[in-house]
């Protein structure tokens, strides 16, 4: 960056006189010792937002937040004037990293429809921190998310990846995170035709895997081989890569890479992200957990969800709902409100707003937060209180990421995710003015600001608009 | 301040066209005795053969006392009083006043009056809900042009995304148009957003037609991949221009009194060349929108707004100057190639301009909440230090659309005389908090947050589950 634009994006800040934060231009490289103090902290588990907080950070990990903290020796102290200060977000069911133009083919990586394997897909390698939509979406405040493939070419869609979206070169925090399939109108269309072949196919391949599960396991005692199930950084091995020499039934019809793939699903180490929206695919997923009851089961869109949120709530099934359907889109919609996640809530579900995909930005989750705090005021509606709104896009989603130890709020010991914000974060003119991520105070700058800043005037000076830069 | 110079040209475009800029409803040839009876079936029809049947439903006469007030003009009023009667704004003012007797009084008390919402670029009923494929009625993609094909023709009343927009977005006027298939896509419609068993009984009255225009990736990706012209962006103007030089060939044998049969297509194009029929042109790229403006010129025709104008901001002084709209999304950036270079602030940035800004939905969920979609634009001006205050941001999802629509004389603010088209907030439109409470579309209560009854439920919903839910 030149020293040039380092005091523009400076002199915008000034400009922009309602900011309530002052915001050092120099951006950190490191996880030092960061204390923000005189603000309205939120730290997302869920609990009242308190007013003349601190938060303090070091070694990129939260130390403190909340009222009368200490400040640590040699902390750098940056007074918040009273505004808001929140965990980063976290959005589960995204393609960050996968592509860079969603309609541009040779750019994106979130679909593999000519691909020989399905559930053996693993985005994780080709997860790209560089990715301009990763930038755009640190800028929203967004700090950690779950990556899904989009299942092209057989229900099962690979297996996504849990990253932050820190500038670094190591976005991936967990891969192989979950395992994704298609059950509804989408894995009919996938399964060959109809929901009963959908059906047939996930059984066979819940079958086959289960099976290949139990030769392999043979095969190790009889010491050909033996496969660790975790590396022990909490990543666990490539499960295309173990158990390889194992025989298998001579009428398989998955290969070995996907049969492979699935035996973490089936023993229950891997989640199992299951798309469905309407309210009989719903039960019928229910249903299959009680039929491979090892199963960790995901409910994904779930737009129905709150005509069968008793049987989910006393199934413990979460659910990563989108966050403003209302219309009968598909027929499997029919019924689907605005009122969905709170009617889900209420009756116990854990719910997060998530599936950010194509053109809807991960950015967008405070929006949709905010709206389900506005259906408090409607008569007939069931919304959600303000902290509840902003634990479905913080911690709510870690934690049906399993990651709540680790992310999804500014409890002591997490990572230290923190947004400053100038406003209430789910507030339509509000947005980040500081983002730190494990710790780091990262850049905002982008593609857009420097658009944005080249374009304040749209007439070219003596030069073309090339040399403004 | 562009209203004037939007009637300077539209004068002028009938100056230069006498013959179009008759009696409403009937195209005249210059000399009526000198032409063959087939001609003169060609050039003498009704211009309006499928007229609007809607008529305002029945309302109170209504005093909105102690309300904020955004008039859609840019100017707001605190403590105001907004009166509706005979289905047309009445009088707007503050406290001072007087509501005369025989008026509904509501308290405005910590509520928000603005005019009702409008949204100049919808596929509701053409693309509507449940997306399926016998539904999907927004594209006649099989030529490149066919501004033959009227999109009232595809509307289907009963999608029940018009209810949502009406319910959760406060919209009370819209455009339909055609897809960005085709390079000259088909007339639009405006509907008032009412229930109706017809497309008729949802037409505006007397809105004027529209032609959609498209430029960029989407027509020569749909034409190219077929193996037919256009392929690029250069083989768009080219089947562009080709097509205008035919309408400018057919308005001259019209005006000679040469016409021997109809063709719709060019009744349409020659429409636009008279001025009666507006363009609106999808159309991402600078770059691109300065050579549809020159087009423009080449054959003499204006453009109105331009859709999904995501880089307007680089040139907002040549859209100002040439009094052409921007409608655009608040921050949509990315998803195709040609929307690479959108950023959240090209309003803020149009406006500091001084160039016509609208926010438009393109999206059955979008819609119901442009008001956000503006709060969101607003936000992001004032963080790069341009500040821009609530009742002109208001004007982006009321006067200004309605300006580009040409029915800026009828709606669009608060003005007495207008429709009474109003919306009723629940608290500042421009915060994420508020929704509406109550709708009016002239005059007539067509939504209330607080009465199930006033909630509509189209036939397609009826008796499914979800059936009569506030959704």
């Amino acid at each position: 960056m030149s020293a040039r634009n380092t005091l523009r994006g400076a002199l915008a800040l000034l400009a922009a006189g309602t900011a309530m934060v002052a915001v050092s231009p120099a951006i950190a490289q490191d996880a030092g010792t960061f204390a923000i103090t005189n603000a309205r902290v939120v730290v997302g588990d869920g609990s009242a937002p308190i007013d003349n907080g601190t938060v303090v950070m070091r070694g990129g990990r939260i130390v403190a937040a909340g009222a009368g903290v200490a400040l640590p020796a040699g902390a750098t102290v940056i007074d918040a004037h009273g505004g808001w200060v929140t965990a980063g977000l976290v959005a589960l069911g995204t393609d960050l990293g996968l592509l860079d133009v969603g309609a541009v083919d040779d750019s994106n990586d979130s679909t593999a429809d000519k691909a020989a394997f399905n559930a053996a897909l693993d985005v994780a390698p080709a997860i790209d921190p560089d990715a301009l939509p990763i930038a755009v979406s640190r800028a929203g405040g967004v700090t950690r998310a779950a990556v899904a493939p989009t299942a092209s070419n057989a229900i099962f869609a690979g297996q996504g990846a849990f990253i932050d979206l820190g500038v670094d070169a190591n976005p991936v925090n967990r891969a192989r995170a979950f395992q994704y399939v298609e059950l509804g109108e989408n894995g009919a269309r996938l399964a060959g035709g109809s929901r009963v072949a959908a059906q047939a196919v996930l059984h066979n391949a819940l079958r086959e895997a289960t099976d290949f599960n139990r030769r392999s396991g043979a095969a190790r005692a009889s010491g050909a081989k033996a496969a660790p199930a975790r590396t022990g950084d909490d990543i666990p091995l490539d499960p295309r890569m173990s158990d390889s020499s194992a025989a298998r039934g001579t009428d398989a019809l998955l290969t070995r890479f996907d049969a492979a793939a699935l035996i973490p699903v089936v023993t229950g180490g891997q989640p199992l992200y299951v798309h469905v929206e309407r309210a009989s695919d719903i039960r019928q997923v229910l249903a299959l957990g009680r039929e491979f009851p090892a199963l960790r089961l995901v409910i994904v869109g779930a737009a129905e969800g709150w005509r069968v949120a008793g049987e989910l709530a006393a199934a413990h099934v979460p659910v990563i709902a989108s966050g403003m359907i209302d219309l009968p889109a598909r027929f499997e919609q029919m019924a689907s409100t605005q009122s969905n996640i709170g009617r889900m809530t209420a009756a116990g579900v854990k719910v997060a707003i998530g599936n950010f995909f194509d053109n809807d930005q991960p950015r967008y989750a405070p929006q949709y937060a905010g709206n389900l705090v506005a259906l408090k005021k409607l008569p007939g509606a069931t919304g959600l209180d303000w902290v509840q709104a902003f634990a479905t896009i913080s911690s709510i989603p870690a934690d049906i990421m399993g990651e709540s130890a680790h992310y999804g709020s500014l409890l002591p010991g997490r990572a230290a995710d923190v947004v400053i914000w100038d406003g209430d974060p789910l507030e339509l003119g509000s947005g980040p003015v500081q983002v730190f991520i494990d710790g780091v105070n990262q850049t905002l700058l982008n593609h857009q600001t420097k658009l944005r800043d080249r374009y304040r005037h749209p007439q070219e000076g003596a030069l073309p608009k090339a040399y403004d830069w | 301040m562009f209203v004037k110079l939007v009637r300077v040209l539209a004068f002028a475009a009938c100056a230069a066209s006498l013959a179009a800029c008759g009696a409403a409803g009937e195209a005249r040839p210059k000399s009526a005795s000198a032409k063959s009876a087939s001609a003169d079936k060609a050039q003498t029809f009704d211009e309006n053969p499928y007229p609007s049947t809607y008529k305002a439903y029945p309302g109170d006469a209504v005093a909105i006392v102690g309300a904020t007030v955004y008039d859609g003009t840019g100017a707001r009023i605190d403590n105001g009083t907004v009166l509706v009667s005979g289905g047309k704004v009445e009088a707007v003012g503050g406290a001072d006043l007087a509501v005369p007797a025989g008026y509904r009084r509501i308290d405005g008390a910590g509520r928000f009056v603005t005019p009702g919402i409008i949204d100049i670029h919808s596929h509701l009923g053409v693309y509507p809900s449940p997306g399926v494929e016998a539904n999907s009625d927004g594209n006649e993609a099989t030529d490149p042009t066919t501004p033959q094909v009227w999109a009232e023709h595809s509307v289907w009343p009963q999608d029940p995304g018009f209810s949502r927009a009406l319910a959760h977005g406060g919209v009370t006027s819209l455009e339909i148009l055609p897809g960005s298939a085709n390079l000259m896509g088909g007339r639009s419609v405006v509907l008032k957003n009412v229930p109706a068993r017809t497309v008729q009984g949802m037409k505006f009255p007397g809105a004027p037609y529209d032609l959609k225009m498209a430029c960029g990736e989407n027509p020569k990706r749909v034409y190219g991949s077929k193996g037919r012209m256009p392929s690029t962006r250069m083989g768009n103007f080219a089947v562009d221009r080709a097509t205008w030089i035919k309408a400018v060939e057919y308005r001259k044998k019209r005006d000679a009194g040469k016409l021997e049969t109809r063709d719709l297509a060019m009744e349409t194009l020659v429409g636009v060349l008279d001025g009666k029929i507006r363009v609106q042109n999808h159309c991402y790229r600078a770059d691109e929108m300065a050579q549809v403006l020159d087009m423009a010129k080449e054959f003499g025709y204006k453009v109105s707004a331009f859709h999904h104008a995501v880089e307007a901001y680089k040139i907002a002084d040549l859209l100002k100057s040439t009094d052409t709209c921007a409608a655009i999304w608040a921050d949509w950036w990315g998803f195709k190639m040609e929307a690479y270079d959108g950023i959240p602030e090209n309003a803020a940035l149009l406006q500091d301009a001084g160039a016509c800004v609208i926010i438009h939905s393109d999206d059955e969920n979008g819609i119901q909440r442009l008001n956000q979609e503006a709060a969101k634009a607003q936000g992001s001006g004032r963080r790069m230090g341009i500040a821009i205050p609530d009742g002109q941001v208001i004007r982006w999802i009321t006067l200004n659309p309605a300006h580009a629509m040409g029915i800026d004389d009828r709606t669009g603010s608060l003005t007495p005389g207008k429709m009474g088209d109003v919306v009723l907030w629940n608290g500042n439109p421009l915060s994420i908090y508020s929704r509406p409470e109550k709708v009016w579309i002239d005059g007539a209560l067509m939504y209330d947050a607080l009465d199930p009854r006033r909630h509509p439920i189209s036939d397609f919903e009826l008796g499914q589950p979800g059936e009569g839910d506030v959704k």
